[in-house]
């Protein structure tokens, strides 16, 4: 009760936020720099370096769309968001795009007036075990002590889990990933749980990785994607091309290092759109030519900038799984350029 | 005579005896440990309690301290020597990455080429300090001073200061260490300055804004003195109200075109670079230097016998003392943005220090009036016979004896307010021990490092907080009057 009286009166702050500043591409192009809000700091996924330099996967959507909007990928003022701030700071107008790691839910896209403008990792939830506890399916885990963070979507997939297979669990409550792993090594929990990705990262982590497993059940879907906020489709749009782009990329083998030569000799017709050779799509979303060629050239298409962040050559190691692109078996599908 | 004299006295002795050792158990170290350890069955079982306490500490954490690795370039590079040096299954603390961050922790995001900035900032804050803190010792004034200026301009050439800058620090040190040999009083011109100074030197821009920032409150001086003339009360009114329109409304047009006109400006740098020690300290000696003036004015207005001034200052109080920090963060991160108009750019860190300075202030106005209380009456009763008005009274009489009384509760505020601001983590920005600490275990070198950067963050403020505390003592010593 407390809580939706408490989102409606975001909601409503939002609309009026929202109809007093539509149009954001004018607002970014003015500013010159795009704000773009980012996790504290998440493995591979977001996080400055020592000398405050931001690298990551979610890092490098935002580097895409200004390449895109502002043709230059430092354009980027990273605002680091916590879970609890994020979605304020979209809504208030602090930041023009939210790259940070959140899942796309229902909720957040109506009530919260959130838009995502695509998905950039299809995560799942998972357990991470101690190979000594003998088990190896999350199954057996019934009366298991679990570490789980509270005030996420893991903490209520593990409740609407255990309770759907009719088992029993006590929960450890954490407030980081950090702390998790603290308590999971430390022996406080018999299992932990997060997203795949993160159990992944974590487990690379461990002094000694071969004695942990990660078991084989997903429990839950968690598509991370770029949001915007409700009230601006143009600039929305311009956010899930941009994704678009670096997914189509990928798929018509598009990289970083032979964009330009395709630019000039490429004699397929999808590719010419896309790098602006031919058709001038950026027009229809308020952007130039070669919106699209800049945005790839940033930090490369989408296989790329999995790999160089979280991909099977880092140490966290993930393989592409669910987010291979269509042709590869996964769910990574750029809408036809037309 | 000499016969009866030798019968009755056999012996007498010449010489003093030698001073025998007191017996074992009455002296030196048994008697220290009798008296101090084993004083009864009770204290003996404390005592090996204790011991056994401490055995199994060092017994825990000795091998872990021991088998620390001081050079590595990431985790797995720590565990590696570790595992060669001790064999393996061994473990050890890898404060490899407080070597290779330890820029981060103490200034955040800052620009690295203009490191030496808050350095200096922090070094000339001495000096700023010397003449309130240790204003009557002549002898701490100058180690303080000169150590001060030792260690800043060693730090301002190791981080590669421009020469001028360097010059200018030192011209400094030297000008106030004389100063302060002759006549400390006039330091306190620097004191005044530092504010508008720090503030410069730390976010950089412009001079001219702190300029005709500073321009108000001497606007509000010539008001004042103008006014006088006519009415006390239009005097205190245009005081309040003069700097305040030109701030608002003129302070801002006023610097940009001076700058225009001469440029003084330093490279600016954002508040979102801000991060690490340099944040905590900006925000929590703002929030002191502030909180403090605002606590005495609360204090006072809540004792005050006007009903409008007292119920507003008792709402205030009990409000933001009712209101958890975190609340106030958020709302000014979240809540403001909603309320000012779309695009208002009102700086983070200032938000976060206005709150933070209301809520230790709630605090200071309590501690106060706890000093204020505790005066006799027989004090404002004497200032009254004396024909004081309110504010001599004040000023001469009953602050200085309740700020003193006040100094622990005083003291106590400051530090909890200094270690409240790792809390604005919450708020996306980054404190030393968590936002910071999370920052560098998100790279992936660094992943699964955990009690290293807490403990080094920790100490640090232990290191801080543990010197404010000996400077309430040494105050409190110093202004003893009672039991002369």
């Amino acid at each position: 009760m407390k809580k939706s009286i408490f989102l409606g009166t975001v909601a409503a702050a939002t609309l009026t936020a929202g109809m007093g500043m539509a149009d954001t591409l004018a607002d970014v192009k003015a500013r010159g720099e795009l704000n773009c809000g980012v996790n504290t700091g998440l493995v591979g996924f977001a996080a400055p370096d020592a000398n405050g330099n931001w690298t990551g996967f979610d890092v490098d959507v935002c580097k895409a769309v200004a390449a895109a909007v502002l043709g230059d990928p430092a354009k980027v003022k990273y605002v680091p968001t916590t879970g609890q701030t994020r979605f304020t700071a979209l809504a208030s107008g602090e930041v023009d795009v939210l790259a940070r790691n959140s899942t796309w839910t229902f909720s957040r896209d109506t009530d919260l007036k959130l838009d995502f403008a695509g998905v950039n990792y299809y995560d799942g939830q998972g357990f991470m075990v101690s190979k000594d506890l003998g088990v190896t399916s999350a199954k057996e885990l019934d009366g298991a002590t679990v570490c789980i963070q509270t005030g996420t979507t893991t903490e209520l997939n593990l409740a609407d889990y255990f309770k759907a297979n009719n088992m029993t669990y006590t929960p450890v409550n954490i407030d980081s990933n950090a702390e998790g792993e603290q308590q999971y090594m430390a022996g406080a929990c018999d299992a932990y749980t997060t997203d795949a990705s993160g159990l992944a990262a974590t487990r690379a982590a461990f002094a000694d990785p071969e004695n942990h497993i990660i078991l084989p059940e997903i429990i839950s879907k968690e598509p991370l994607g770029p949001a915007v906020r409700h009230g601006d489709s143009n600039w929305g749009d311009i956010v899930r091309w941009t994704l678009y782009a670096l997914i189509a990329a990928e798929e018509y083998g598009i990289t970083s290092k032979n964009i330009e030569e395709l630019a000039k000799s490429s004699q397929n017709p999808e590719v010419q759109r896309l790098l602006g050779t031919t058709d001038d799509l950026g027009a229809m979303i308020g952007l130039d030519k070669e919106w699209a060629r800049r945005a790839i050239a940033a930090s490369g298409n989408y296989g790329e900038i999995f790999a160089a962040n979280i991909g099977e050559q880092t140490p966290i190691g993930l393989a592409r799984g669910l987010n291979a692109q269509w042709t590869q078996g996964g769910l990574m599908y750029a809408m036809p350029f037309r | 005579m000499s016969e009866l004299h030798a019968e009755t006295v056999p012996f007498v002795r010449e010489t003093m005896l030698p001073p025998a050792p007191p017996p074992t158990q009455e002296a030196g170290a048994v008697r220290w440990l009798r008296t101090n350890l084993f004083s009864g069955p009770v204290n003996s079982a404390l005592t090996i309690l204790g011991l056994l306490i401490v055995w199994f500490l060092v017994n825990h954490f000795w091998n872990w301290f021991a088998h620390s690795v001081w050079n590595a370039g990431s985790l797995s590079e720590c565990r590696q020597i570790i595992i060669d040096r001790w064999g393996e299954g061994s473990t050890g603390a890898c404060w490899a990455v407080v070597r290779e961050r330890w820029m981060q922790f103490t200034f955040g995001f800052y620009p690295s080429g203009l490191y030496w900035r808050p350095t200096m900032a922090f070094g000339l804050l001495f000096v700023a300090l010397a003449p309130v803190l240790f204003s009557e010792s002549r002898k701490i004034r100058r180690i303080v001073l000169l150590t001060a200026a030792v260690l800043t301009l060693s730090a301002m050439a190791v981080l590669g200061a421009p020469t001028h800058w360097f010059i200018f620090a030192a011209v400094i040190f030297i000008g106030a260490t004389v100063i302060a040999e002759q006549n400390p009083g006039r330091l306190l011109i620097f004191s005044l300055l530092f504010p508008f100074l720090g503030v410069w030197w730390l976010w950089g821009g412009s001079l001219w804004g702190p300029i005709m920032a500073l321009v108000g409150p001497v606007l509000g001086w010539v008001a004042y003195r103008l006014l006088g003339r006519f009415s006390p009360i239009l005097a205190g009114i245009g005081m309040i109200l003069v700097p305040l329109l030109w701030w608002i409304f003129l302070a801002g047009d006023a610097a940009r075109d001076a700058e225009n006109l001469a440029s003084l400006a330093i490279p600016a740098v954002a508040s979102d670079r801000f991060g690490g020690f340099l944040l905590s300290i900006t925000i929590g000696l703002s929030g002191i230097a502030l909180s403090l003036p605002l606590g005495i004015v609360l204090a006072l207005a809540r004792r005050s016998d006007m009903f409008l001034v007292k119920t507003l200052a008792v709402m205030f109080i009990e409000f933001i003392r009712g209101v958890p920090l975190i609340a106030l963060l958020f709302v000014a991160s979240l809540l403001l943005n909603y309320f000012m108009p779309p695009g208002t750019n009102f700086d983070i860190i200032l938000r976060v220090i206005i709150m933070v300075t209301v809520f230790a202030a709630a605090y200071m106005a309590e501690v106060i009036r706890g000093g204020l209380a505790a005066l006799p009456k027989g004090q404002y009763e004497a200032a009254d016979a004396l024909g004081l008005d309110y504010w001599k009274a004040q000023r001469l009489i009953i602050l200085p004896q309740a700020l003193k009384i006040s100094i622990p509760g005083i003291v106590s505020t400051f530090i909890g307010m200094f270690k409240d601001t790792t809390l604005v983590t919450f708020v996306g920005l980054y404190d030393p021990l968590k936002s910071m600490s999370d920052a560098v275990r998100a790279s992936t070198d660094w992943k699964g490092i955990y009690w290293e950067p807490y403990i080094f963050v920790g100490l640090i403020f232990f290191i801080i907080c543990f010197g404010m505390s000996r400077y309430s003592m040494y105050l409190e010593r110093r202004l003893q009057r009672e039991h002369r």
